[in-house]
């Protein structure tokens, strides 16, 4: 039996083999994998209070790739992405078991810091959330918590994040006025600027076109392949071609499981599972 | 139009109507009284009626005067000032705020950042309410045996002496009589309002602000320090103000801690702010000095004089008041707005 590894992942990953990777759904374990893998999480559970919301989760997500995360409403996908940042930690009684791993290393070990977790691993909510503040001021707020306090230094930063995230044109002439004049699309936009000043190696995107119109959307999705030449990116969406369209792997959750995941290529053309069939081609869901 | 749903349609639109006149009328009446008071107590400041007068009042007399805001109390109503009970009202309301503000603001960012949601949280929660309601006597009957007095543990009065840099300052033991005890006072009396509307005004930043921060590695303190409470600084300070307007106008309480009846000179001595500069360490004084208020001061005129003018000088400090008054909540109104525009979710 093929395991959903990593190695089968990326080999299916240019799609020239038929073969699809068997389903995770028994949590499946992974080999010790090499090089590549960032994001990794074994039989994860997770519980809001008495009521379980992950069960079992195996996946392996490969550096500098995008990972798509789909399903139906409350199948877990977004509670699933919150828990590689530790987010889920901000609510009450939330209890997790299983492992999460970014590069090799547990991110729910004790001796691991959630601040610099989260430095490492960025975040893009479904809801542009700029702070009442300048556009400059949005970006610069990441590393001048960190400690970057020239000005200089702060105004590259500010310059290659707002230049990556496809928005430095739009507002380069009015840094110092409010984010919350920008449209909603170039909200969007700022908001993955500011989470790339950090400096993250991993970036989650929860929805994070759900809100815009299909002109910004497009600009998110053609940002995404930019930005996964140097980032590992993992992104929910309700939208199936958007998921088609930008990742490299997709994830179908369903009910709280994991119930396939692939490369995106085998999972829209050849899904293994008749729910994963039946969801893709828009019969529930 | 016998269809039941037309005859019907008719009586909601009058429905609708007669309750948008009530609710016009609800506007109007507070508003119309409030102006019938404030005529009513300008003609009377500025002597050009006197609704009670018995003809022996001389009633064609202004009393709103800048005499009443330069001079000391006097036996003599054209000479009487109110100073003393300005100098006193603004460094006890000074005073007041620097020790509520900070304790205020702490505990409602404590009780909304925090604190878990639990039994102990919810009993202090509402404990906090309850105290927003207690009657203000009780405060000032606490601030007696708390800080004038503090539970008799003093035999006889002492005093400590705190160096600050420019001087010495000198807090009698127990507080006494003085400006430390009533700020103190006021302070436990507005606490629980300024713990009220800085928790809803921590509530009203979005949850999606806290997130963004911490998402990108900010620590609890530095998300609540320069993004949570700047969000929520309108807010605050409107609840800070209008606690604060509330403090001005309290009299049983200050009565209870001993604001001195009749004083004819400032807090600390001091005559003009100029005295300030020239000596910083006069400030010095002030904390433990006696002192008055105007709703004291307006109160003795009123009751206390035994010349009917009295009364009418009374009427100008009111008008003083009220301006005073109406001055800061239009500051707190401003505050807010100038705030709020660059905060539009």
């Amino acid at each position: 039996m093929e395991l959903n590894t990593f190695e089968n992942l990326i080999s299916k990953r240019d799609g020239d083999s038929p073969e699809t990777p068997k389903t995770g759904t028994a949590g499946s374990k992974t080999p010790a994998p090499k090089a590549l893998t960032k994001v990794e999480t074994r039989n994860l559970d997770f519980y809001y209070g008495p009521l379980q919301a992950l069960f079992g989760i195996s996946m392996v997500m490969p550096e500098k790739s995008v990972t798509a995360l789909i399903g139906p409403s409350g199948c877990g996908k977004s509670t699933y992405l919150r828990t590689l940042n530790r987010m889920n930690d901000i609510i009450e009684g939330t209890r997790i078991t299983g492992d999460i791993l970014v590069d090799n290393e547990d991110i729910y070990a004790s001796q691991v810091d959630v601040v610099e977790l989260r430095k490492k691993v960025g975040m893009v909510f479904q809801k542009s959330n700029p702070f009442p503040k300048s556009i400059y001021d949005n970006v610069a707020f990441g590393p001048r918590i960190g400690g970057i306090k020239g000005k200089s230094q702060l105004d590259e930063i500010v310059h290659r994040t707002l230049k990556q995230a496809a928005i430095w044109d739009e507002v380069k002439d009015r840094l110092n006025s409010s984010a919350l004049a920008l449209s909603g699309g170039q909200q969007q936009r700022l908001c993955i600027a500011r989470t790339l000043a950090t400096n993250p190696e991993v970036i989650l995107m929860d929805e994070p076109a759900s809100a815009l119109d299909p002109a910004s959307t497009s600009r998110i999705e053609d940002l995404i392949f930019e930005l996964k030449k140097d980032y590992t990116i993992i992104i929910v969406t309700h939208n199936m071609q958007q998921a088609a369209r930008v990742s490299d792997c997709t994830a179908f959750f369903f009910q709280g499981r994991l119930i396939e995941f692939g490369t995106t290529k085998s999972l829209f053309t050849t899904p293994r599972e008749k729910q994963t069939e039946d969801y893709i081609t828009g019969r529930f869901g | 139009m016998s269809d039941p749903y037309y005859q019907r349609l008719q009586r909601r639109h009058l429905t609708s109507k007669i309750f948008a006149g009530v609710c016009l009328i609800s506007t109007w009446f507070g508003l119309v009284v409030l102006a019938v008071l404030m005529t009513g107590l300008v003609l009377k400041a500025t002597g050009t009626w006197d609704p009670t007068s018995t003809g022996a009042a001389k009633a064609t007399e202004n009393w709103l005067t800048p005499t009443l805001l330069t001079h000391q109390i006097s036996a003599d109503p054209e000479k009487a000032g109110m100073i003393a009970s300005i100098w006193g009202t603004t460094w006890l309301i000074l005073m007041t705020a620097v020790m509520s503000v900070p304790m205020g603001v702490g505990a409602a960012i404590y009780l909304e950042e925090y604190a878990r949601e639990n039994i102990l949280t919810r009993f202090i929660r509402l404990n906090i309410s309850n105290l927003a309601g207690v009657p203000s006597i009780v405060f000032g009957i606490l601030g007696l045996t708390a800080f004038v007095r503090m539970f008799g543990m003093f035999s006889e009065a002492s005093a400590i002496g705190i160096p600050m840099g420019i001087g010495m300052l000198k807090v009698p033991l127990p507080f006494g009589k003085t400006l430390i005890s009533g700020a103190l006072t006021l302070s436990l009396l507005i606490l629980p309002i300024v713990i009220i509307a800085s928790q809803e005004a921590l509530r009203s930043v979005p949850q999606s602000i806290r997130h963004a921060a911490l998402a990108i590695g900010a620590t609890k303190w530095q998300t609540i320090w320069y993004q949570v409470l700047p969000a929520s600084l309108p807010g605050i300070m409107t609840g800070v103000i209008l606690a604060l307007s509330r403090a001005i106008g309290e009299t049983a309480p200050i009565i209870v801690v001993g604001a001195v009846s009749f004083i004819s000179f400032n807090p600390g001595y001091l005559e003009s702010p100029t005295d300030l500069v020239s000596d910083p360490n006069v400030i010095l004084q002030i904390p433990a000095s006696p002192y008055t208020v105007m709703p004291l001061q307006i109160y003795n005129w009123v009751l206390n004089s035994p010349d009917p003018e009295f009364k009418n000088v009374a009427s100008a400090a009111i008008v003083v008041l009220l301006t005073i008054l109406l001055l800061m909540n239009g500051m707190a109104v401003y505050i807010r707005n100038h705030f709020s525009k660059r905060l539009n979710w």
